[in-house]
């Protein structure tokens, strides 16, 4: 048995599917349709044009087909680990993938396509100098737009924000290829075609390096595909324009593989700068927020108890991602933020409900005498509170604070999902400049612990020193 | 009269603490609160001050009046509060303050004063209860009896017409509960003093007069050497048979 398993492994590409009986295919089913996605009328069943291709082509390898989801970002690095067989996902031919993974010929041609909003006058790459292009991370458009290092690049994980964002005004173009362009950008009324053809890019097949009879064996069956008129049968299923295949280069001059340098790591503590910015903004209105929480759902009245217990439980209970997609994308048309203030108003919303329970736990903690004291003295409950709880609460409060703030400093790198470039998306950026996870992985590391260390350091100083203050530890014998 | 309570009532839920209490005290007075426990004696001095509210009847305290029913946290109670001191039996210094500041907290933002006035004050009421060396302490660092002296001082920084003491003593070891009776026994004279307390000793050898409480009733109320002696009813008898 475990030799079997030795030699199925050692087995070339081809051999092995023969031997598995089927061929594992990879893509990201957030891609949606048309590529490759849940049937709507039947979500148990997928859908779209790579599987009607990956079908026909198991059909030709004489194996079954089973698709294998995988975050598009990292389909690449998923099929050098052995996690499936192949990608077929709308990957795009670039040099730099050639360098890395074996490619197929291409089985569909597209076009890079800017999309302005109608009437816009930016509407070339040059005209968008100084402006905001938005497009998709790792995709062809991100490189071609890398190569204008005045554009300034909006980065996305989905197809439908980057042109909703356009829409809005937060950025003037969108950069994407033409499959993208006519069933997410173009289906937009208010949105048009400012340059039809920026450049030309084709899907191909991605496998392993060392699987070369594998690829032969795709190009043998595409190519038998294409021949019998299949492939164009699925195109025109899909809807997809098929556009000629052109003999001018398929996009411009690649850029050589980045290198990890000094430029590289600037970049990197930058990021680190936004995200110690985002959290220590976000604490700052945490833990006010909380506080009038924790107050008005101890002394509150009924109706503001009420109102302060379904903050606190609905923040606490829906995720952070889940806020921030409404705050930038949900209720946009409302409320107009821009990405970092709408990071800083989602971590700190969030975070909010969870100080409001640290500051209510801690309140409690407190003997119903303290209070009472500070009545018969003749305060007031405003002074009570400001003279004699607070200050008690603020120190029990102090450790889950600290607690949290180093919870929010790794949280924060969740508002990459709504553009904002911090310490963890530099990080995923670089590693696929540089194709390698390994030192921007560990530099992403090491400056996040750089940051929570010295703020864990702090607030321990401060609570000793909190704790400490009175006269010199026990001179003068309790007589 | 600096106190004046005519028919006071009230109940926690079904159960009747105080059934009716008359009582009035002269300005300068030391009135030791006896009795078994339950009594009434903690609630009656809480509703003195507002801490309790009562059901039915009259108080009237240092020259103002608390209504029936009136909240705890009622903002015309702050005015009296100034003006009646409270040491309560747990010991409620302010921890993250030392005692400098805990005697000078109310003096400087209730009553508003200037702050060398207080804290000149607030020095040398440390030192008249025999802690002026230990103004920068926090509360952890001190005894019991030390803070329950700090807690007389913070009272008396307020400089009440009338200080209001709850069981003083009995959270303390016994050597520390010398300490407190002292400071006690030299305030007394200087400033009107309702003390609830199972000091025996003081009660007789320092209260003006005695007032012992039964079910929620004042069944004796005179001097220590009418009450003690000849009490007038068999439950009072019977208290000082068994605590003496």
């Amino acid at each position: 048995m475990a030799i079997g398993l030795v030699v199925l492994l050692a087995a070339s590409g081809l051999a092995r599917i023969r031997a598995q009986g089927e061929v594992q295919w990879a893509g990201d089913l957030q891609g949606g349709e048309p590529y490759v996605f849940r049937d709507p009328r039947n979500p148990a069943t997928l859908v779209g044009f790579e599987v009607d291709l990956m079908e026909a082509l198991a059909k030709k390898l004489a194996v079954r087909e089973r698709f294998v989801q995988n975050d598009w970002s990292n389909l690449v690095p998923s099929l050098e680990r052995g996690d499936f067989d192949l990608i077929c996902n709308g990957l795009e031919d670039t040099e730099a993938l050639r360098q890395r993974i074996l490619l197929s010929r291409p089985y569909f041609h597209f076009a890079e396509q800017l999309v302005v909003r109608r009437g816009s006058t930016l509407r070339t790459l040059d005209a968008l100098r100084g402006h905001r292009v938005g497009t998709l991370a790792s995709s062809l458009a991100h490189q071609i737009l890398r190569a204008h290092p005045e554009i300034e690049i909006v980065l996305y994980g989905g197809q439908e924000e980057p042109y909703r964002d356009l829409q809005l005004g937060r950025t003037d173009a969108v950069l994407l290829d033409s499959v993208i362009a006519a069933r997410y950008g173009l289906t937009k009324p208010d949105l048009e075609v400012a340059d039809p053809d920026v450049a030309r890019g084709t899907y191909v097949i991605g496998m392993r390096k060392g699987d070369e009879d594998l690829r032969d064996a795709v190009d043998a069956a595409l190519a038998q595909l294409g021949a019998s008129g299949e492939l164009t049968r699925i195109f025109t299923k899909w809807r997809l324009p098929e556009l000629p295949a052109t003999s001018h280069p398929v996009a411009p001059e690649q850029p050589p593989p980045a290198t990890f340098d000094q430029a590289q790591v600037m970049l990197f503590f930058g990021a680190a700068g936004v995200t110690l910015a985002l959290t220590l903004a976000g604490m700052a209105l945490a833990i006010p927020l909380g506080l009038l929480l924790a107050l008005s759902r101890l002394y509150g009245r009924a109706p503001a108890r009420f109102l302060s217990h379904a903050y606190i439980e609905v923040f606490r209970g829906t995720p952070v991602l889940l806020q921030l997609y409404i705050l930038y994308y949900g209720i946009a048309p409302l409320v107009h933020f821009s990405a970092p203030a709408a990071a800083i108003l989602g971590l700190g919303l969030n975070y909010g409900a969870y100080e409001a329970e640290v500051h209510r736990a801690a309140l409690q903690a407190i003997p119903a005498g303290q209070g009472e004291a500070a009545a018969a003295l003749g305060m007031s409950r405003g002074q009570a509170l400001r003279l004699v709880l607070l200050p008690q609460a603020l120190r029990t409060a102090l450790p889950a604070m600290t607690n949290d703030l180093i919870a929010l400093l790794k949280d924060s790198s969740l508002v990459s999902v709504i553009t904002v470039v911090e310490l963890t998306k530099q990080m995923t950026i670089t590693a696929v400049d540089v194709r390698s996870w390994a030192l921007p992985g560990a530099l992403c590391a090491a400056l996040y612990f750089a940051m929570s260390y010295p703020l864990a350091r702090l607030a321990a100083r401060l609570e000793a020193r909190l704790e400490n203050s009175g006269e010199e530890p026990a001179a003068v014998p309790a007589t | 009269m600096i106190v004046r309570v005519e028919g006071l009532q009230k109940s926690f839920g079904a159960r009747q603490v105080l059934r009716g209490i008359d009582a009035q005290v002269r300005k300068g007075e030391t009135i030791a609160l006896v009795g078994p426990s339950g009594g009434g004696k903690t609630t009656f001095l809480r509703c003195l001050n507002g801490l309790d509210s009562f059901d039915a009847g009259l108080v009237e305290i240092a020259g103002l009046s608390i209504a029936p029913r009136t909240q705890p946290d009622a903002p015309e109670l702050r005015a009296l509060r100034t003006r009646v001191g409270m040491v309560f039996q747990g010991l409620y210094l302010f921890p993250h303050l030392n005692a400098l500041e805990n005697v000078m907290l109310a003096a400087l933002h209730v009553r508003g004063e200037a702050r060398d006035v207080v804290e000149r004050r607030a020095r040398a009421l440390l030192q008249r209860v025999g802690l002026g060396d230990r103004a920068a302490a926090r509360p952890r660092q001190l005894s019991g009896g030390q803070q329950q002296r700090v807690a007389i001082a913070r009272a008396l920084a307020m400089e009440p017409e009338i200080l209001l003491l709850d069981e003083p003593t009995s959270a303390l070891d016994p050597q520390m509960r010398g300490e407190v009776l002292m400071v006690l026994r030299d305030l007394a004279g200087t400033c009107t003093m309702l003390v609830v307390t199972h000091e025996m000793s003081f009660a007789c050898g320092v209260a003006t007069r005695i007032w012992v409480f039964d079910e929620g009733r004042l069944v004796e109320d005179g001097p220590a050497s009418e009450v003690t002696v000849n009490p007038r009813s068999e439950r009072a008898r019977a208290f000082f048979r068994a605590v003496t």
